[in-house]
């Protein structure tokens, strides 16, 4: 097995952001609609709640997740 | 769960008290968004009405199937899976998922963003295991990807730091991760999406989460025990 060079890339910042506290995907769920509902007010976010969201950086798969909610609120009140 | 099952007409009798936000109105006001009207509603009303399964509120379950999937249309705007039978069965799901979860709802948002960011969940996975289910795991991780560098070297000296790290990288991979832990990070890097990673390893998704940690937590430390600094690792791939 061998990694390409935009696999150890991709790998390598993973690795930069590893922290030893980081939360899982299930955890990340009971933070993001709050997390979301912020950003979609644009109002300030607890440093808990920041630290939190590092999640997104770290998850692709959580961060797109992310950004879908994040369209579904900021649309919120537009024609259906 | 026959609740949800069907699109039941809301029952007779029941009171259609209201509001969206946690903001505490008492007033029972229907609002009309779309093509059918949503009651709006506290998110102690949609507890209480959710909640009580020997007299669930059928006209929240129907209200919250509807904010599902005004909330999942936005969501996965502009995605040709996404047609309107995908999304009313993953306005379903969401809604089985909210209802056996309620106890899971923390209440420092708005009930409705909860349930649709579970349905977002659902619906996202579901995308994912259609576009991966003939892929095999095991296949995606024994496949050599084409080695071909992606930034030309500067220098002799600089090429030599950046094979020292690759070297190392790959040395710890190969020697400091266990082979579920290899395969499990390879796939992500690869592309599938966790979902089908733990199902085909037969994990949970948060232990799949806790597997991969566990590896880059691992390949850190091989790093920093070969003398690889982060700056080291941060120049190199021009992070």
């Amino acid at each position: 097995m061998s990694l390409s060079p935009d696999e150890l890339r991709e790998l390598a910042r993973y690795v930069l952001l590893t922290r030893p506290d980081e939360i899982g995907c299930d955890d990340w769920l009971g933070h993001a609609p709050r997390y979301a509902e912020l950003v979609a007010a644009r109002e300030p976010v607890p440093e808990p709640l920041r630290r939190a969201a590092e999640h997104l950086d770290v998850c692709p798969e959580c961060a797109e997740e992310f950004r879908a909610c994040l369209a579904a609120l900021t649309a919120e009140g537009g024609s259906d | 769960m026959a609740i949800v099952s069907g699109r039941r007409p809301p029952s007779p009798g029941l009171d259609l008290s209201d509001d969206a936000a946690a903001s505490g109105l008492t007033l029972a006001l229907p609002i009309f968004l779309g093509a059918n009207p949503v009651t709006e509603r506290t998110n102690e009303d949609w507890l209480r009405s959710l909640s009580e399964m020997a007299a669930v509120d059928d006209a929240a379950v129907a209200d919250l199937r509807e904010v599902l999937r005004r909330g999942l249309r936005r969501a996965l705007s502009g995605r040709a899976a996404a047609d309107d039978g995908f999304i009313e069965d993953m306005a379903q799901e969401g809604v089985l998922k909210v209802l056996s979860g309620l106890a899971m709802f923390r209440g420092d948002c708005r009930f409705t963003t909860w349930g649709i960011t579970i349905a977002v969940r659902v619906a996202f996975t579901e995308l994912r295991r259609a576009r991966w289910r003939d892929v095999s795991l095991d296949r995606l991780v024994e496949d050599a990807p084409a080695r071909c560098p992606t930034t030309p070297p500067a220098d002799g000296s600089s090429q030599d730091a950046r094979q020292a790290i690759l070297a190392a990288m790959h040395g710890v991979l190969d020697s400091d991760l266990t082979d579920r832990q290899r395969q499990a990070l390879v796939a992500e890097l690869r592309g599938m999406p966790q979902a089908e990673i733990a199902a085909q390893m037969g994990l949970t998704r948060n232990a799949l989460y806790k597997l991969t940690h566990d590896a880059r937590q691992n390949l850190k430390r091989g790093l920093e025990a070969a003398g690889i600094s982060g700056d080291e690792v941060r120049s190199t791939f021009d992070l």
